[in-house]
């Protein structure tokens, strides 16, 4: 599962030569992290996990996503601790802790 | 060879026929008189099927624009029609469009605004949003609304230009009078206009953020880039029309016609259907030996600034006749002429603002006369003369 992910640099066009044509850029390009206002942050527990993908089509944000290692990972650069994946998680996998401890 | 047919149409019936034979992927639009028989053809040629198109039944005008900049944006051909309350409806999307650089061709029925309610002819709607950043042409028949519709898809489309661009025809005048309008065979308008291609589209495979925001760093650098979008489609227009004439064999003077000016005194200068009431006044003073000229401007966006000075350079008084007013200053169409010959060290020494036609008021051969007394005299008059 292909993903945008944060850019390091975000490079101002220098001249009108730069600007692209129309107001449209190529999507996926973050330049900010989006998730300071989250109180709790959902865990997986990769062994209860069944791979089922609810939480990837239900996170309103998109930030669940296939991890190197097989399982599922979440971008907490952009998590905004709605939830939602705890919640819907059938095998009770996602569990959420306050952030801070 | 080239394969044409000749038919009897109204200037609405022309345009929807030039439309169909753009081939648009999308259509959407909201009846209002007087554009309403346009898109009735439209919508009946898509379900007989000779015209393979998105038909959108939307519920306002501002849908309509709203869903061709939509289509546009994935790279459709797209087509709308509006006049009047309806134009305005859609204003905030006309800067949308524009923006965006969405190349949708519009048709607009030129037709007076609200209160008094009336429904009949004057360019108020559309010479009230100039500003807007699309390119505006002034048709003066049916048979040049019908070349202009074909015309502005390789104007706008193009990619130096990408900017939408509003075809106007004088409500009823030319909307409903119908006339004897040739009309080329498909696969040469095929010849002519390529189908669209542009870079500024989302696809699956190129995915994109479209309509993104630009704080003041970078907004104005947009702006300044529409600008000289809109500066490039002068000549573009140029390289269209003369591909035109090659294709159809009809010629096209670019953003203004001129007639007889080169030794007039008196010019008139003026836009749209009235022209066809000027043009026999002309030729009957000049038979009279009287030395008078007209201009008909063709295109307000982008606008014939050094054509204007060109034209109008030696003569003894100008009058600018419009159907048109900016309420408590003068005619739109004579604020612009004005400026353009200021930049010129050269002015006519009178310029006279005729403001005529509101709500479909008949301007007569009569009156073209009686402007042209108007202007031999040499007294200051008022800013602002109603006929």
């Amino acid at each position: 599962m292909n993903h945008p992910i944060r850019q390091n640099s975000f490079k101002p066009p220098k001249d009108l030569a730069e600007y692209p044509v129309g107001t449209a850029f190529p999507s996926g390009h973050l330049v900010e992290t989006n998730a300071s206002w989250r109180s709790h942050r959902p865990i997986i527990d990769a062994l209860r996990c069944s791979k089922c993908l609810i939480c990837w089509l239900l996170c309103p944000d998109g930030v669940i996503h296939s991890s190197k290692q097989g399982g599922l990972e979440i971008d907490y650069d952009y998590c905004k601790g709605c939830g939602i994946c705890a919640r819907e998680c059938r095998q009770k996998a996602v569990t959420m802790e306050k952030e801070g401890l | 060879m080239m394969l044409e047919q000749k038919a009897f149409l109204s200037g609405n019936e022309a345009v929807a026929a030039a439309v169909r034979l753009a081939r648009p992927h999308v259509i959407a639009a909201y009846p209002i008189t007087p554009q309403t028989t346009v898109i009735e053809r439209l919508a009946e040629m898509v379900e007989e099927q000779s015209l393979k198109a998105e038909y959108l039944h939307v519920e306002s005008e501002h849908s309509a624009l709203s869903a061709c900049i939509g289509a546009s944006a994935v790279g459709a051909r797209t087509f709308t029609a509006s006049s009047s309350q309806g134009l305005l409806y859609m204003a905030e999307c006309l800067h949308y469009a524009s923006g965006g650089r969405f190349p949708v061709v519009m048709m607009n029925a030129n037709r007076s605004l609200a209160l008094p309610w009336n429904i009949y002819g004057d360019q108020r709607d559309s010479l009230s949003l100039l500003d807007c950043g699309w390119i505006q042409a002034y048709a003066e028949d049916a048979q040049e609304s019908f070349d202009l519709i074909i015309q502005a898809y390789a104007i706008a489309e193009h990619p130096d230009v990408l900017t939408p661009m509003m075809i106007n025809l004088d409500g009823f005048v030319i909307t409903h009078t119908y006339e004897l309008v040739s009309l080329p065979a498909q696969q040469d308008v095929d010849a002519f206009l390529p189908p669209f291609q542009t870079t500024n589209k989302m696809d699956l495979d190129h995915p994109m953020s479209l309509g993104f925001t630009a704080g003041p760093a970078f907004n104005q650098s947009f702006k300044q880039l529409q600008h000289l979008a809109m500066m490039a489609a002068v000549t573009v227009i140029d390289e269209v029309e003369a591909r035109f004439r090659q294709f159809f064999g009809r010629h096209y003077p670019g953003l203004l016609e001129t007639m007889h000016c080169n030794d007039a005194e008196f010019i008139l200068v003026t836009l749209g259907s009235v022209a066809g009431t000027v043009r026999p006044v002309i030729e009957k003073l000049r038979s009279l030996g009287e030395r008078v000229g007209f201009v008909r401007i063709r295109y307000m966006r982008p606008f014939p600034d050094a054509e204007i000075r060109k034209a109008l350079a030696g003569s003894k008084a100008v009058g600018v006749l419009e159907k048109d007013i900016s309420f408590g200053f003068e005619g739109t169409v004579f604020t612009n002429v004005n400026s353009a010959l200021m930049r010129t060290k050269v002015v006519p020494p009178r310029l006279r603002n005729f403001i005529g036609g509101l709500g479909g008021k008949d301007i007569a051969a009569a009156d073209i006369e009686q402007i042209f007394e108007r202007m031999k005299s040499t007294d200051d008059g008022e800013s602002v003369e109603f006929i």
